[in-house]
Parts: C-alpha cells; structure tokens; sequence
C-alpha cells in the first residue's frame, strides 16, 4: 500500500520566489540596441504576416534602435493594446520570430517579443497614453467576458466614439491573462496593470461577477444595448471520459492554474509528490511546470500523439523539460486506481498511428503511481451559458460567426476562444475584438 | 614567413606597425607595453615647447553606428602636457633599450626658425631614428598659429621642413592635413622644404554630434564644445584617397608613405601598403583594444603574403597605384548584372526595395504558395552593386559579366561626349 503525499510546504520561501520569479527577465537598455540593431528592416517583412495583430515590427523596432521609444509602443499598441501582454506569452517561436528572416538565415531569430516587452513596458510605466475618443456616438454597446478578447473590443468601441460596458463573471478583469498565464510569464501584477492602461482611455463601464445565463441575460442585453460581443471564452474543461474521474486528487489544470495565479501565498498551496498531467498543450505545460516549480518531485506530462503533433510549440516543449518535467508520449489514459477514494495510480495504453494515420491502441499497457492528475485535454463553451434565452448558433463547438465577427444572433458578435478564428492564443482574441470593434461601429455608423 | 621590415624615408623598422603620435605614445610607460605587444615602432607624442600645454576634462566624442562602438573619434587633445626634458629622457631611454624598434618624434613648435632650431637639437640628442612635424591637428593648437595653421599653407611647410633638414640630418617626415583642397600641393611643399617622407592624413576637422539637451557640441565641456580631430574607421576612405594622390602624382610618386587613418587590422594596412604606403601608423584601433591588436596585424599580413607569395612589403608595395585612372577611361563596354543565389536568399526584400525605391526598378518581387522570391530584370540592371551591399547573406547577391570582354570604349571617344576625340 502506498501512501498519498500531497502536501504543502516542500519547498522554502526563498525557493519559491526565485521558482516563480521573471522567467524570461527584461531586456537592458545596451541588449536591446544591439537586438534592435540585429533587425534587417526587411521590406513587407515576413514577421508582420505572422503577427495575427500585424504589428510593423520592423518600424517598432527601428524606432528602439533610434530611442524613440514612445513611437515604438504607438507602432504596437495602436494594433495591440495588449501588446504588452503579447509580448510576454506569445508562443513568438511560431509567430513572428518563427517567420524571421535571421531564423531562415541561422536559426538566430531577433528577439521580437523580448523587444516588444522592451517598448511597450517602458510606455506604459510613463503612465502615458496616446489614444484620444472620437466624439461620442451615443451608442451603447456590451461586452460580455471582459478578458482579452473583450477589453480589446471594448479599448476600440471606446477609441471609435461609443460606450461599452463589460460584463465580467469573476471579480477581475482580464480573462486568461489573469486567471491562466503562468505567474512567472507575468510577474508583478502586469495584468491588472495593462487593465488599467486600457480602461484609462474612458467610456468603458465595467460590471464584474456578471455571469452569463446567470446574472444577466443575452435577451435583455440585445433589447438595451445598441451591439452585444460575445467574449465568453471557453468556460468548460473536457472530461478524460474514464469511470472514476470524480475522485480526489484528479483535477481540472486551469482550475488549479487560476488558484495558483489568485494565491497570496504560494507556500500554502498543496503539491502532490507525484504528478501526472494528461494532454499536450499549452495549460499542460503549465501546470506541470507549475507543479515542479511547487516542488513536485516527478512531474510527468502524458501525451497520447508525438512531440509534432503537442499543441505546444518545440520552445514550450523544451521549457518544461529544462524545468525537470518528464515528457512521455504515445500513451492513452485508461484507468484511474484509487485508494481510500483518492487517487493512487494511472494506467495508460500505448498507441501509434495505424495504417490509415489515425490513432489506434497497440494494446500494451503502462502504469504510474500517482499523488495527483491534472486534466489538460482543451475547453469547450460553458454548457450553463444555455439559458432560457436565444442563443447564437455553434460550429465545431464554438459559436458560429460570419468575417465580420457577426454570429447567428442579429445584432450579436463574438470573438475570441468562444469562436474558430485562428489558434486559442491571447493575441488572436485581441485581434477579434479590435476586428469586431470595427466591424459593430461600421454597422452602427450606417444606421 | 615573409620579410615585415620596412624603412620609410630613412627610419627602419622591424614591422611596418607603427603607433600615431597620440595618447597611446605620450609616455615611457606606454611605449614600453606598446613594444612588448609587438609594435614596429611609434611616434611619440607631439612635443612643444614648455610651459607645457593644458588640457580640457572631457576630450573625446565619438560616433557609434549600428552597436559598433567608436566607427569614428574625435578628440580636443593638445599636444604633449608634460615638460620637455621629462619627454627627452623618456624618450632615450626607450631608444637604448629597444635599437630595433622605430622611436620617431614628432613636434610641433611655434612657426620661426629660432624656436625650430632651438628643439631639433634636443631631439638629435636622444637617439632618435627621425621626426615627424605635426602640420596637422585642426585643434585648438591651429588657433595659436601651430599644427594645420601650417599644413594648410604649402609656403610655410616647405619653409619648415627646409629650417628642419638644416638643422640636423635625422630623417624628416612631415604629417599632413586633410583638411585641405588639394594634398598633392602640400606634399609638393615638403618635398621642395627636403623633407623625406609624407605621413598622411592627420585627423579631419569634425562635430562629432549635439547634445540635443545641452544644444552644445560634444564633448561638450562645462556647456560649450569646440570642432575636434575625427579618426577611426570612418574615416579610412579619405585617407586612402589622399595617400594614392601621393603615390599617383608625378612629383612625388617616389616619396616616402607612412599612410595614416582608421587602420584598424593586416586587411587594412595591406591596402595601404598597395597604394604606396610604406608603413601604416594605428591610433585609435589600438585606443579601443589597446595593443594586443598588433598580434594579428603581424600574423595576418604575414600570412596572406605567405599565401600570395610576397616575400616582403615592397613586392606589392605601389602594386594598385596603376590601376586607379581617371573616369574617362573606364571601360564603359563593362557590363555586370546583379545574380541571386536563391539557395542562400533568406527573402528579406531588401534588394527588392533598395533597387525599387533607389535605383534602377530592377528587382522584381514573386509572391507564390506564401512565399515569395526576387528576380533581376537583366534589362533594367545597370550593375551598380547596391542590392548586393544591401544583402545581409554573404555571397548570396554576386555581380557577374555579361559582356564579351573583349570590346573597350572610353568616355574620351564617347559619342555622346561632345569633347569626344575621334576614335579611328
């Protein structure tokens, strides 16, 4: 019989701070002129057609190397507002720097996102800001979800002229980046800090702990705004479909991500001594890494297709590794073994492609002892948005928009994870929301 | 291993890498390391006469490009701040115990016979192998009637140079100013005065940059700056130009070269040599590095004449001074067109868009399945090499000839010349 070790407390104060300290720290003002000056200014640079908020970097980083470091943040912000936050999370290895012509050259790619935190961090601490409201349209628009997504909708609608309100269901603003970005990603509160950046430029009213289907209601919503923005996100975590999976001791990732993030005092927070996570994706990496930086002792991460096929890109992949997370592949969950109604073990099928590329189970078998299991196997939308009220009509699980963010529902858009845009990534939600906020002011300006 | 020996107008030296007259050769101290890291030999730094002269805090500005540190300096420093006799001795003694070495003095005196023939003397006496007269800082001394106030009249160098050559027969180098029209007049001028050898250029009249808050020159002391020397890298191209004026120009193309300006490695010295030099003086390569650096510059000129089968500097010293010609004697039957290798093409645009938005429209852009890659329009080509300098990749962008090579025709025979000569 073994004995459950979950626990808090394994690891020291001081331990601990440095574990979630900056993981990618600033650059120095001398390391950012010489990475600026690493830039060829590349004409209709590959870079800007990676970047799903087409940032000009080349311009934003010229504009480092000359110090004109306001007109640098404007070249990003005027196309990001999170641009700030972006630069910290980006998975950039498949973005912009994936798309650099030093990476084609000698895998070298310029440092665009450490450049772009460069920038932006400075602007912002200036407490400066260059946006300015067009005059008032009298329009009233609402935001439902005040994450990424929402607040880059309503920062638009605001700059365009309108009024937003946000309706947010938890008590900060924010969204992932509050409740989902690894501390260590962003560190110092940044994101209730960028928060207040955008809200500074006035004509947005922000409601929180306003859920949908719950505290308020999308008919009433459509009858007393001029537009509604869906930008609920993914509320709903995907289940491993195994019998037991309610028992204690197996989790749900992001929901232990937020407690982590919201924690006052991370030596409070329990461990488990040995750590499985299932999937293969960004929150996987996450909460394993999270888990080792805890003091974990072995964190495993179970993924059931190759390293190619993970979610995460090469760079993550190899992030949790350094931290000391073992990687394993090829392996289906099958069974969850408990003791006492906690969890005490996990079997697993090996499998490989068959014949036809799908994922078949070769029929050996792998067991791990275990303390604790972390489900990270993607969200879909929240079931208990379903209200009494109409709905817009879903696709693939998400709900269905038209190229102008325009859903089933006359009068409603949505962007963000809650539709397919592009990758679940906090810089295409601000790209929805900016396109959206286009999209709703263009409408509303014809009638 | 080839012979590095040299001998400019009479001064020998084991090497032909020499240290300016500068901060790096104002002591004993110095000169000594200096030596010890390999040096061919120095010009120690300008003597005058005493009271010594006083110095401004805060001396040099500097031009920094790209991240490169110090493509070009500045520099308000005067001459030697140190008496006289404590010079002298220095200098003596660094003479006895390196013989081999080159020990050249330079100076830079008020501009009458009395006070020339006062210091020359005094130079003779401490073994020297030569002097240099500074006709050349455009700082502050040239306000006092000193350094370019001489250089810039070709009168008054040869009436220096001739007070110099009387007073003594220590070879006698005279280092010139560009901060001039014409170097080849002045070059005249020593020649004519006797001197035995031209050092070339000294520094270029230069604001460096503004302090943008102050609105004042930089260095900028207490508030106020002053135009200073500018050196360096930057500023190799004009000293080249004007060292292959000498080499090129009838009357004083077997005058000694000691070539002087932004010499930074072997690569550069060779060019030099080349062109007629026949020993290269360092400043401030050696004032960002410190002397170490003459490690490669032995090693690497060694090492390519070894390569190229030159057994010592003078069998390719002057080797490139006949193919610098005029214009109008180009070939303009030479046509090259630019060619990209699209294996090394990393697709930056930025051959594209020089040629597009600069030149001649000749690059054009192909977008296909996301990609794209860029074609020369040979028609439009004129060869002028911009794409292939604005190219980050080595070697991706190459010019090649495309015409027979065997037809010639010049500007002077042109038709659209009107001064044509008939071509027959």
């Amino acid at each position: 019989m073994t004995t459950i070790d979950v626990r808090n407390g394994r690891l020291s104060q001081e331990r601990l701070d440095l574990n979630f300290s900056d993981s990618h720290p600033p650059l120095e003002p001398g390391n950012a002129l010489v990475e600026a000056n690493r830039c060829y200014f590349c004409y209709d640079a590959p870079c800007i057609e990676a970047c799903p908020t087409s940032i000009d970097i080349p311009s934003f980083i010229r504009k480092i190397s000359t110090g004109n470091l306001k007109g640098s943040a404007k070249d990003i912000l005027s196309q990001n507002i999170m641009g700030g936050m972006c630069a910290r999370v980006c998975p950039t290895e498949t973005l912009c720097e994936g798309a650099c012509v030093r990476e084609t050259q000698d895998h070298q790619p310029v440092r665009i996102g450490e450049l772009q935190r460069y920038a932006t961090d400075s602007f912002i601490e200036s407490g400066e800001t260059f946006f300015e409201r067009a005059e008032s349209s009298g329009k009233k628009i609402a935001v439902v979800g005040g994450g990424p997504a929402g607040l880059s909708c309503a920062h638009r609608l605001a700059v365009l002229g309108h009024q937003a309100v946000v309706f947010e269901a938890r008590e900060k603003l924010s969204g992932l980046n509050e409740y989902g970005i690894a501390p260590y990603k962003t560190v110092n509160d940044f994101a209730q800090l960028e928060v207040d950046y955008i809200l500074k430029i006035g004509g947005i009213e922000v409601r929180t702990n306003q859920k949908l289907g719950h505290d308020v209601k999308l008919d009433n919503l459509r009858k007393q705004f001029d537009a509604v923005f869906l930008s609920v996100g993914l509320g709903d975590a995907n289940s491993l479909g195994l019998e037991n999976e309610e028992i204690a001791g197996v989790y749900d990732a992001i929901e232990t991500i937020a407690e982590l993030r919201q924690s006052e005092n991370l030596a409070e927070l329990s461990v488990g001594r040995r750590v499985v996570v299932i999937g293969g994706g960004s929150t996987a990496i996450d909460i394993a890494v999270e888990s080792k930086k805890l003091g974990a002792e072995d964190v495993t991460m179970v993924y059931r297709r190759g390293p190619e096929q993970m979610n995460a890109t090469w760079k993550e992949q190899e992030f949790a590794q350094t931290n000391g997370v073992q990687v394993k592949h090829w392996l289906s969950p099958k069974k969850l073994k408990s003791e006492n109604g906690h969890v005490s073990g996990i079997e697993f099928e090996c499998t490989e492609l068959n014949h036809e590329g799908k994922l078949s189970v070769t029929g050996e078998v792998r067991s791990m002892e275990v303390d604790v299991v972390f489900k990270a196997i993607g969200q879909t939308l929240d079931n208990s948005l379903d209200s009494d009220d109409e709905m817009p009509k879903t696709r693939a699980g998400k709900f269905a928009v038209n190229a102008k963010y325009e859903t089933t529902l006359p009068g409603v858009w949505a962007g963000g994870d809650c539709i397919n845009s592009g990758e679940d990534l906090t810089v295409q939600a601000v790209e929805d929301g900016k396109q959206a906020a286009i999209s709703i002011h263009r409408k509303l300006s014809q009638t | 291993m080839a012979d590095l020996s040299c001998n400019v107008g009479g001064i020998k030296a084991p090497n032909p890498f020499w240290l300016a007259s500068a901060p790096p050769t104002d002591k004993l101290y110095n000169v000594e390391r200096a030596f010890r890291a390999g040096w061919g030999g120095v010009v120690w730094k300008t003597l005058g006469l005493d009271p010594p002269i006083v110095n401004v805090s805060s001396r040099y500005g500097a031009v920094h490009y790209n991240g490169q540190r110090m493509m070009g300096l500045n520099n308000l420093e005067l001459i030697t701040d140190r008496p006289l006799e404590v010079n002298l001795k220095e200098i003596k003694q660094v003479k006895k115990d390196w013989p081999d070495r080159a020990v050249v003095v330079s100076l830079m005196v008020p501009c009458n016979e009395k006070d020339w023939k006062y210091i020359i003397p005094k130079i003779e006496d401490t073994g020297c192998d030569g002097v240099e007269l500074n006709f050349g800082c455009p700082h502050g001394m040239s306000e006092r009637g000193m350094g370019a106030a001489v250089g810039q009249v070709p009168e008054y160098v040869e009436m220096v140079t001739r007070w110099v050559k009387e007073s003594s027969d220590l070879p006698c180098l005279v280092k010139l100013t560009p901060n001039v029209t014409d170097i080849r007049k002045v070059a005249h001028a020593a020649k004519a005065g006797g001197g035995d050898g031209v050092a070339l250029i000294n520094t270029v009249t230069s604001i460096v940059s503004v302090d943008l808050d102050q609105m004042a020159p930089e260095p900028t002391i207490d508030g106020k700056g002053s135009h200073g020397g500018y050196c360096g890298p930057a500023v190799k191209p004009i000293a080249l130009h004007m060292v292959t004026e000498i080499s090129k120009d009838p009357e004083t193309q077997h005058m000694p070269i000691s070539g002087i300006g932004g010499i930074s490695n072997w690569r550069d010295a060779a060019e030099f040599i080349a062109m007629g030099a026949s020993s290269v003086q360092v400043c401030t390569a050696a004032m960002h590095y410190g002397f170490k650096i003459v490690d490669d510059m032995i090693d690497g000129l060694n090492n390519w004449m070894d390569e190229k089968g030159y057994a010592n500097l003078e069998d390719f010293r002057r080797m490139a001074v006949p193919n610098v010609t005029e214009w109008q004697f180009l070939n303009l039957k030479y046509d090259v067109k630019a060619r990209i290798d699209e294996s090394t093409c990393i697709h930056c645009g930025l051959c594209h868009i020089s040629c597009e938005d600069a030149s001649h429209q000749a690059i054009r852009e192909i977008k296909d399945n996301g990609g794209r890659s860029f074609e020369v329009i040979d028609e439009e080509c004129v060869g002028c090499n911009l794409c292939m300098f604005a190219c980050p990749v080595p070697d991706c962008i190459s010019m090649e000839r495309v015409d027979s090579g065997t037809e010639y025709q010049n500007w002077t025979t042109h038709p659209n010349n009107p001064m044509r000569v008939e071509d027959n």
